[in-house]
């Protein structure tokens, strides 16, 4: 008898999410991946790969577009259905096109219309029953109590109060008609357990998240990215003023509404060195959290946000 | 305030390397903690994750604002607030769900699963404690063992978790006195004996004043065994205590990329396996042996219990989802029934004969659950009264029953495995997972009968009577005309010259069901035998018309399942209540009506039409005859 090996954090995660991928391949009959481009989309897109290889995953990657990402976001996101072999399916929500909806004018709207709506529209468009997303329970109090497989109504409500118990490692994921659910692989990691798999797996990241030299301007307190001067001078009725820093983002979303912070960090390393000295959470660069108090997270998903 | 876990802020800023380093080789650990609010449990795990930095400095201004507004502490922080998720239990104070929690020490990462207390959310404690490695159970110091510590403890037990540690709490309030903690463990064997719990660890501390949680407290000089953290830092992971067993892997996928490729995708859940070894595939029983183990990241040369990976075999064995892989020289057994303790998790209670869905690993049957032998007494497990007389469970009660599985699946005792002895029923109509199980040992009787192969079979009795063989079950309300169309029916096919029989009421309740009544255990065996008979008609070619109220979805599904593929034609007698009331052939709507008959279909019993029956017919637009013609129109050929 050899001695038994002792896996790493890191390789139970794995582990466990690879499982988590290849029971909702198995059982759902239309399974998509929600791709939101950031590190945490990155991860799971890697252990899709890794859970199905040699085939390819068995089911398309899509992004639901608020148009208003960063530049270097695009080009991350196309270069990534690729290499992993899937088809990428893009929306964006006719609605809030025509509408014109953006950051500045329509504050909570934008996040509603475009990411809320446009994920409920693409969902029912494609007749997806089943949506991985790359959300994590330390994110979020509420987070915390979400199972793995979610269940939302033919309308894409969540009832916490409903939930399926979960228990070993199986999961129920019958539904009737109309009902889907929301499939979470990457529940029971941690933002450093993220950082030290990127690391160990080598996985390519949008360079946003490393300290370089890009344009920045003020705007309502936060020190915020000029990706695209035009447009924003179009929505802002002014030219904001723009100065060079060295500045990176801790998360990523539109760009109008994530706050960047002033850093050095240019390496992974460094990134990480600077978020476990760093003492304020990651969420709290963006603005979406905050609106209705405590409780907002969990109102939002109970109105189907992802 | 005490030292926090991470002593490694220097080693952040000067070696990030290192720290890096020391950090990729951790391994995992989850538990479970038990106790109520009032035990403190809340405010352990708080100061878990605040000594261990896991909160950030926005989290902790927002923690010290509401712990002045809502705290229970006074000016002190409240570390319960940080772990009271929802925003319904914080308006209640209390803890309803599961919630996990995540912090790190230099050698383990936790995952901690945060559960209520109370009775009524046993259903949550066995859902936490099912993935968990150790338990940790407090007990208020000043309260000793009380009715819920020992539910706790037995639900632990049960549930299969070895590392029990016994957290004698809030010693601060009781002047850290060494003979009350010592009476308090005393007691606490005693009960751990009489329930079988091997071993524990007794630690005295105090969630609140931080004493003997990550450091050995000045105020227990007497006690020389481990603080908490270490504790947990070094007891054995259960994944890597199953490296020792037997190889086992549940195929989840096959991966079939291109016709040179075959790979039995799976989590190892026990044992280990490399290149070469013999393996058997289940049910089947067929063997060949690994030709590689494949990954992203190169083939390997060994993996363990606890990783996911794509077996390759030398041999094309039949090999597909649900089915398990296992060590060829000890596989697992195969059976059909099986004894189990069941924990009932649904708000309507279990439905003996009932068929379920039972899904272990990646097998999903259908199941029945026969009558409970008894129900466990949680709050007394050990007494001599624990076994009480039940015939059902209801939400969050627990029994040992006896089930039946309608085909043979692959199983390990729960003791032994927990990935191949724990199972989920779901329910068939709304897909709630409606309990949990652990299989204990197949009963001999499934492994001796045998079926008796015949010569003369099903095709031949079919094709002697030149005819397909159907079961067509008409359901209905009382007077809907399901007797009166299924005779018509009957008389048109026998005119075919097709081979039939008729099954009715008047048939069926005065001799093969005469003993059973309306009970609603009764009811589902009535409509069970009726099934049964018209599959064994089946078998012998005929073509079978059942007229039965059958109000329930599950009962039909119930026959649905056991009859072959295509055969079972629900008919749905399709009548307005209005309607039927008025024909009252019978006279029983005008007795249901006044109250002289109980449990009526219609008046005081739900009548659940079939969502998406084979036939539906309108007695309301069509005469019986029509009716007749119209189904039969509907089922020919009938070859």
């Amino acid at each position: 008898m050899t001695e038994p090996q002792t896996l790493t954090h890191l390789q139970r995660l794995e582990a466990e999410s690879i499982h988590i991928m290849r029971e909702v391949a198995a059982e759902a009959d239309r399974p998509v991946m929600l791709y939101s481009i950031g590190k945490d989309s990155a991860v799971m897109l890697h252990l899709a790969k890794k859970a199905f290889y040699p085939s390819p995953p068995p089911f398309p990657l899509m992004h639901v577009d608020t148009t208003w990402k960063f530049q270097d976001m695009y080009k991350l996101r196309e270069k990534a259905a690729r290499g992993a072999g899937m088809d990428l399916i893009v929306y964006q929500n006719p609605e809030a096109e025509e509408r014109g909806i953006n950051p500045f004018d329509h504050g909570p709207l934008h996040t509603d219309m475009w990411k809320t709506e446009g994920l409920k529209q693409a969902l029912d468009k494609h007749g997806f029953d089943a949506a991985f997303g790359g959300a994590r329970r330390d994110e979020e109090k509420s987070r915390a109590k979400e199972r793995i497989f979610s269940f939302r109504t033919a309308t894409h409500g969540w009832d916490p109060k409903n939930q399926r118990p979960e228990l070993w490692n199986i999961y129920n994921a019958r539904k009737k008609k109309g009902e889907s659910i929301r499939v979470f692989p990457l529940s029971n990691w941690t933002e450093l357990d993220i950082w030290q798999y990127i690391m160990a797996e080598n996985i390519e990241i949008v360079p946003l998240y490393f300290s370089a030299k890009r344009p920045t301007y003020e705007h309502e307190g936060g020190l915020f990215m000029a990706d695209d001067l035009e447009r924003l001078e179009k929505v802002m009725g002014y030219r904001p003023e723009v100065t060079e820093r060295s500045i990176r983002f801790r998360t990523l979303g539109c760009f109008p509404l994530t706050g960047a912070v002033e850093s050095e960090a240019a390496t992974l390393q460094e990134v990480v060195q600077e978020m476990l000295l760093t003492t304020t959470s990651e969420r709290q660069g963006r603005v979406i959290d905050k609106d209705a108090g405590d409780a907002s997270m969990e109102k939002k998903k109970q109105e189907g946000y992802f | 305030m005490t030292d926090p876990i991470y002593k490694t802020d220097a080693l952040i800023a000067d070696d990030i390397e290192a720290y890096l380093d020391q950090h990729q080789n951790k391994s995992m650990l989850r538990f479970i903690t038990c106790g109520s609010v009032d035990d403190g449990k809340s405010t352990l795990i708080g100061r878990l994750l605040y000594d261990s930095k896991m909160i950030f400095e926005d989290q902790l201004a927002a923690l010290e604002n509401d712990s002045k507004r809502v705290g229970t502490q006074g000016q002190e922080i409240d570390f319960a607030l940080l772990v009271d998720g929802l925003a319904a239990e914080r308006e209640q104070g209390i803890t309803i769900d599961v919630a996990y929690r995540f912090f790190a020490t230099e050698k383990r990462k936790f995952i901690v699963a945060d559960c209520p207390g109370h009775e009524q959310y046993t259903r949550n404690m066995v859902t936490g404690a099912s993935t968990a490695d150790c338990a940790v159970i407090l007990i208020d110091a000043r309260k000793g063992v009380l009715v819920q510590t020992r539910r706790h403890s037995f639900l632990c037990h049960q549930l299969g978790i070895k590392n029990l540690v016994l957290a004698v709490n809030k010693m601060d309030l009781i002047d850290y006195d060494q003979e009350k903690f010592e009476a308090i463990v005393a007691d606490y064997r005693k009960f751990a004996d009489s329930i079988g719990v091997e071993d524990f660890t007794a630690i005295p501390m105090s969630g609140l004043a931080g004493d003997n949680i990550t450091t050995r407290s000045g105020n227990t000089r007497w006690y020389d065994g481990p603080v908490l953290i270490d504790h947990l830092e070094t007891i054995e992971v259960s994944s890597t205590a199953s490296q020792a067993k037997p190889f086992r892997m549940s195929v989840q996928w096959v991966n079939r990329p291109n016709l040179d490729f075959r790979g039995f995708s799976g989590l190892i859940a026990s044992g280990t396996v490399k290149p070469g070894d013999e393996l058997r595939s289940l049910p089947s029983g067929k063997t060949s042996t690994v030709k590689s183990i494949v990954t992203m990241d190169g083939d390997l040369d060994q993996a363990v219990a606890g990783q996911s990976v794509t077996i390759t075999l030398a041999d094309e064995i039949d090999c597909s989802r649900g089915d398990v892989l296992a060590a060829a020289d000890s596989p697992p057994e195969v059976a059909d029934q099986f004894e189990t303790t069941i924990v009932w998790m649904d708000d309507e209670p279990l439905v003996v004969g009932r068929a379920y869905w039972l899904k272990l690993g990646a097998q999903m049957v259908s199941v029945t659950v026969a009558e409970p032998k008894y129900e466990i007494d949680v709050n007394n497990p050990s007494g001599s009264g624990s076994h009480l007389a039940s015939q059902t469970l209801h939400l969050n009660q627990i029994g040992v029953c006896e089930i039946t599985t309608d085909r043979r699946i692959v199983f390990d005792s729960y003791a032994d495995n927990r990935a191949l002895g724990g199972f989920i029923l779901i329910d068939k109509i709304t897909h709630r997972t409606v309990g949990a199980g652990m299989l204990h040992f197949s009963l001999r009787r499934s492994q001796n009968v045998h079926w008796q192969p015949t010569d003369i079979t099903r095709d031949h009795h079919a094709a002697m009577k030149n005819q397909t063989p159907r079961v067509l079950w008409f359901t209905g309300l009382s007077g809907s005309g399901k007797s009166t169309i299924a005779n018509e029916v009957e008389k048109k096919l026998a005119l075919m010259n097709r081979h039939t029989f008729l099954l009715d009421g008047d048939n069926v309740r005065h001799g093969l069901n005469k003993d059973l009544g309306f009970t609603e255990s009764d009811r589902i065996e009535n409509i069970r035998r009726i099934g049964e008979v018209a599959k064994l008609m089946t078998d012998a070619g005929l073509i079978v018309l059942t007229a039965f109220i059958s109000p329930f979805r599950a009962d039909r599904q119930l026959v649905r399942d056991m009859i072959d593929a295509g055969e079972f034609v629900e008919i749905h007698v399709d009548t307005p209540l209005e309607v039927a009331e008025a024909r009252d052939v019978k006279g029983l709507y005008k007795k249901a009506r006044a109250g002289k008959l109980k449990n009526f279909t219609g008046i005081d019993s739900p009548y659940e039409p079939p969502e998406d029956p084979e036939i539906r017919v309108n007695t309301v637009e069509m005469t019986p005859e029509e009716a007749a013609d119209y189904i039969i129109g509907r089922i020919l050929p009938l070859k």
